[in-house]
């Protein structure tokens, strides 16, 4: 089997992680461990610190189980029947991960407030499951788009065929679908499980006191203590314990490897009456959850004085006094990065995807960690780690405009990867196979089989590093930025950071327009698609 | 297959590149894998200047000529401030147009991350000049040398009492106090007036605080019970608030916005700022006549920022005339609006909404940078046991 050049496509998403990432990291980690090691030690073996990797380990782990649970029948409604509401669904169900933890931290507690949870003692309110709860709302649109793009493509004849033999619906689900469904099920709870792990605002503001996880310990060690040893040493401890999980997905992968046969289009069946109540319930269930606590966002940016008015959205033209440009500039700011960072992961992304998919095992491995590893690093080594690295020459890269997208889209980067991998995996290569014959070039086969068909995933990640772009927070703030560059996310933290009503509203209406941008764009990438043409 | 292997090892050996960059690049500054620059670098510096003397400027205005270093001609000079570092447009300007040197900012997230992205930077600094260092982290800066010393001549308009380095490597700018706020219309008592009152069963669950690791206003809370009842007596102290029903936040805004009234939550007295009242006035929606809320004098705890020239600057002389222009009453002038604290220059006026609706202790409680520096963990550690133990 030829793999068609496969290898040469690493290059640039290599050089591109090398630069931007690996050197800055490696720069920190030598820079810190050289320090003070018997002190690591200490900390390394003391019980805080394993409490810490105990907690942030099964929190993850547990979020990541219950968005599974929770995002799979509105990801089976999606990707299997057609009804009144589908795209919107769809799209409705990114917009809690565009919203900057801070503004969702303050709605939950606003919901959990109204429904009688607050009473008693700060900590019946911090729960776990607040935490949990938080992570589920942001995460169920990584699952349910990452898999619900790779359910729409996948070919029926298989459940067809268990059906006709006699097998129920449910045993059809476990045995014929489950399996071909697990790579992609598998990659959307990589990402998840990552982003939970590493998860800071959420685990800081919604997990009340004494609960760290590994993130908030290095926050702790780099600035109140200014450890940067320890915090180094926690990175580390991070990053393997990332490798490891990525391993470990590989080797899942590995086991289940089939030829899933995607197809390009596929038709969706009609709903009966019955079959459109149960899936009434699904949808409407999993809106409730989800549109909850952004009900609550909206009505508080409408409050203004003693009734509701437009009155907050209207001040947002003029510059408040605390912030250095008015909050229209930071949108624009914001969508101007979100674009720069969206067209890196597309041109990063897709090449990676395509050299793991066709490279060489070893290729394959390395590149598909190295890609993996931002969304397992903590944003403050991230950051430091370029203020440390990227200080010379061409490469010095602080307080410039490029540093943002580029941090940014290190993040984003994971999501198209993961998104597309599978998908491309799954192709019959038999189809590429009949091209080749046929007399296609071997570019002119990756631009008609691969790049079709993958498409969709494409864009689909695409749209996420969109996303996480225009809501990203972190490692924005820990890269040096001119000040005119201030971003939604940021602005609505130092509103947030003010006595006054007044400062609040607007902060309510920038996350609201922040919602409103994000959905706009989702759902006009969703139509550009090609092939879309009234499929999702 | 070929093809790939040879792949496999180009990536290697780049990922192997990187690692020896690193290991190269973190020890000093004789990188083998520099990419590009020609090195005028400002790494070696102050092998000119004398750093041990403070430099002393013989000039009655800030734009009268400054002797004593050679003429740096019409420098960009970067400033490094926090992110919530506001200025009226067109003021930098204003400077630029007296000394057409131009002024870049560069933010670097909160007052913590910008003392600690310095001092990883030193070597190479990403600014010439850094606002925004406080007393709470003075002591950090001091002890990494990131200064450069610089005694400006309007410090004789500044209180001596915010002048708290003695050799002027770092020039005090503005200043606020951390006090306890209360909700006047929702204590379920008299007013509290003193610290004690806190732990008076009157007030029985309505006190929030913020944890002093992760706060910055909780840790000024923390201190001034230090410094109001001693070593010996702050543990107590904290231990009756904690069986007053005391609630502590991660953070301000969680502590301002979630659970005191101000925010919708149910608790009266919360740690805040002593700008916060005069802020519930500007910032208040419906417009309101008195201030809401009001503060308790005897919790403040006085915090200054400084500005400082970062020793690896390439500009020291150019730094100083910064220095001296935002220290000026037309700058000095434009913080308070914009920052929400108290400018440091005695001669700058006050927007007449901090005359009326601001309040400052007169004697606010203080501890000496070192002394904060040097306890700092082991106090958080105890403090962290008594309250969340």
């Amino acid at each position: 089997m030829k793999h068609l050049r496969g290898g040469g496509f690493a290059l640039v998403p290599a050089v591109f992680v090398g630069v931007f990432f690996a050197y800055p990291i490696a720069t920190l980690l030598a820079r810190g461990l050289g320090i003070d090691a018997s002190r690591l030690f200490d900390v390394v073996t003391g019980t805080r610190f394993l409490k810490t990797i105990w907690f942030t380990t099964w929190q993850a782990f547990a979020s990541t189980m219950l968005t599974a649970l929770v995002a799979m029948p509105l990801t089976w409604a999606v990707a299997n029947r057609s009804f009144r509401g589908r795209r919107v669904a769809r799209v409705l169900v990114t917009v809690p991960f565009v919203l900057p933890t801070i503004v969702v931290a303050g709605a939950f507690i606003a919901v959990m407030d109204s429904v009688g949870l607050e009473a008693g003692a700060l900590r019946s309110r911090h729960t776990i499951w607040a935490i949990l709860a938080a992570h589920v709302f942001f995460n169920i649109a990584v699952f349910v788009r990452t898999v619900g793009g790779f359910w729409t493509q996948l070919d029926r004849r298989p459940e067809e065929a268990a059906r006709t033999l006699g097998a129920s619906p449910l045993r059809t689900f476990r045995e014929v679908t489950l399996p071909r469904l697990w790579p992609s099920i598998a990659a959307a709870l990589t990402v998840v499980f990552l982003f939970c792990f590493t998860s800071f605002a959420i685990i800081l503001r919604l997990g009340g006191l004494g609960r760290a996880s590994i993130e908030t310990e290095i926050f702790r060690y780099a600035i109140s203590l200014n450890d940067i040893s320890t915090a180094a040493a926690l990175s580390m401890v991070q990053m393997v314990a990332v490798v490891a999980l990525v391993g470990l997905n590989g080797w899942l992968q590995g086991r289940l490897k089939g030829r899933q046969g995607l197809v390009v289009d596929r038709g969706l069946p009609s709903t009966s009456a019955r079959q459109r109540i149960s899936l009434g319930v699904i949808v409407f269930g999993t809106a409730v959850l989800l549109a909850v606590p952004l009900v609550v966002l909206i009505e508080r940016s409408f409050s203004h004085g003693d009734g509701y008015s437009f009155g907050n959205y209207a001040a947002l033209t003029d510059r408040v006094r605390l912030l250095p440009i008015s909050a229209l500039r930071a949108l624009g700011n914001s969508l101007t990065f979100a674009v720069a960072a969206a067209g890196i992961a597309l041109l990063i992304g897709g090449l990676a995807s395509l050299a793991i998919v066709h490279g060489s095992r070893g290729v394959s491995r390395l590149l598909d960690l190295g890609m993996l590893l931002p969304l397992g690093t903590s944003a403050v080594t991230l950051g430091f780690g370029v203020l440390i690295a990227l200080d010379r020459g061409v490469l010095d890269l602080r307080g410039s405009w490029w540093i943002v997208p580029i941090t940014q889209s290190l993040i984003a980067i994971p999501f198209v990867v993961r998104g597309v991998v599978p998908v491309l995996r799954a192709i019959d290569p038999k189809l590429r196979d009949a091209a080749s014959t046929l007399g296609a070039s071997p570019l002119v086969v990756r631009r008609e089989i691969d790049l079709r068909i993958g498409s969709r995933a494409l864009a689909n990640g695409v749209g996420f590093a969109f996303a996480i772009s225009l809501g990203e927070f972190g490692a924005t703030s820990f890269v040096g930025r001119q000040p005119d560059t201030l971003t939604v996310p940021l602005a609505i933290n130092r509103l947030l950071a003010t006595p006054g009503d007044l400062l609040r509203g607007q902060a309510m209406a920038l996350s609201v327009i922040l919602m409103i941008v994000t959905t706009l764009v989702v759902l006009i990438g969703d139509r550009l698609h090609p092939s879309s043409g009234g499929m999702l | 297959m070929k093809k790939n292997t040879r792949i496999a090892r180009i990536l290697t050996a780049i990922l192997a590149l990187s690692l020896i960059a690193a290991a190269c690049g973190g020890s000093d500054d004789t990188a083998e894998l520099e990419i590009g620059s020609a090195s005028t670098e400002t790494t070696t510096a102050n092998t000119d200047e004398p750093t041990a003397a403070p430099v002393q400027v013989s000039a009655d205005e800030p734009d009268a000529p400054v002797i004593g270093f050679a003429d740096e001609g019409c420098p960009t000079l970067t400033l490094a401030t926090y992110d919530s570092f506001v200025v009226s447009e067109g003021l930098f300007k204003i400077f630029t147009d007296d000394t057409c040197i131009e002024v870049e900012q560069v933010a670097a997230g909160d007052a913590g991350q910008l003392v600690s992205s310095s001092i990883l930077t030193k070597d190479n600094p990403t600014a010439d000049v850094m606002f925004g260092i406080d007393n709470t982290f003075l002591q950090r800066g001091l002890d990494a040398d990131l200064f450069l010393p610089y005694e400006s001549a309007l410090l004789a308009s500044v209180d001596s009492v915010l002048q708290l380095d003695p050799e002027f490597r770092v020039t005090p700018m503005d200043y606020s106090d951390v006090c306890v706020n209360y909700w006047i219309d929702a204590l379920p008592g008299a007013v509290p007036t003193t610290l004690d009152d806190l732990v008076d069963p009157v007030n029985e669950g309505q006190f929030v605080t913020e944890n002093p690791e992760t706060s910055s206003p909780g840790f000024a809370f923390l201190l001034a019970t230090i410094a109001a009842y001693g070593e010996d007596g702050w543990e107590d102290y904290w231990r009756a608030l904690v069986d007053n029903g005391l609630a502590v936040t991660p953070g301000w805004s969680e502590a301002y916005y979630g659970e005191f009234i101000a925010g919708g939550g149910d608790r009266s007295i919360v740690t805040s700022y002593a700008s916060s009242p005069p802020a519930e006035v500007i910032f208040a929606d419906p417009p309101v006549d008195s201030a809401p809320s009001g503060v308790l004098f005897d919790s403040c705890f006085r915090q200054v920022e400084f500005a400082g020239i970062l020793a690896g600057t390439e500009f020291p002389s150019s730094s100083q005339q910064l220095i001296d222009f935002m220290l000026s009453a037309e700058f000095q002038e434009d913080i308070p609006l914009n920052m929400f604290v108290y400018p440091a220059n005695g001669n700058a006026e006050l927007p007449p909404e901090f005359v009326e609706y601001g309040v400052l202790a007169d004697n606010p409680a203080t501890l000496e940078p070192s002394e904060i520096e040097a306890n700092r963990q082991d106090w958080i550690e105890r403090w962290t046991e008594i309250v969340l133990g």
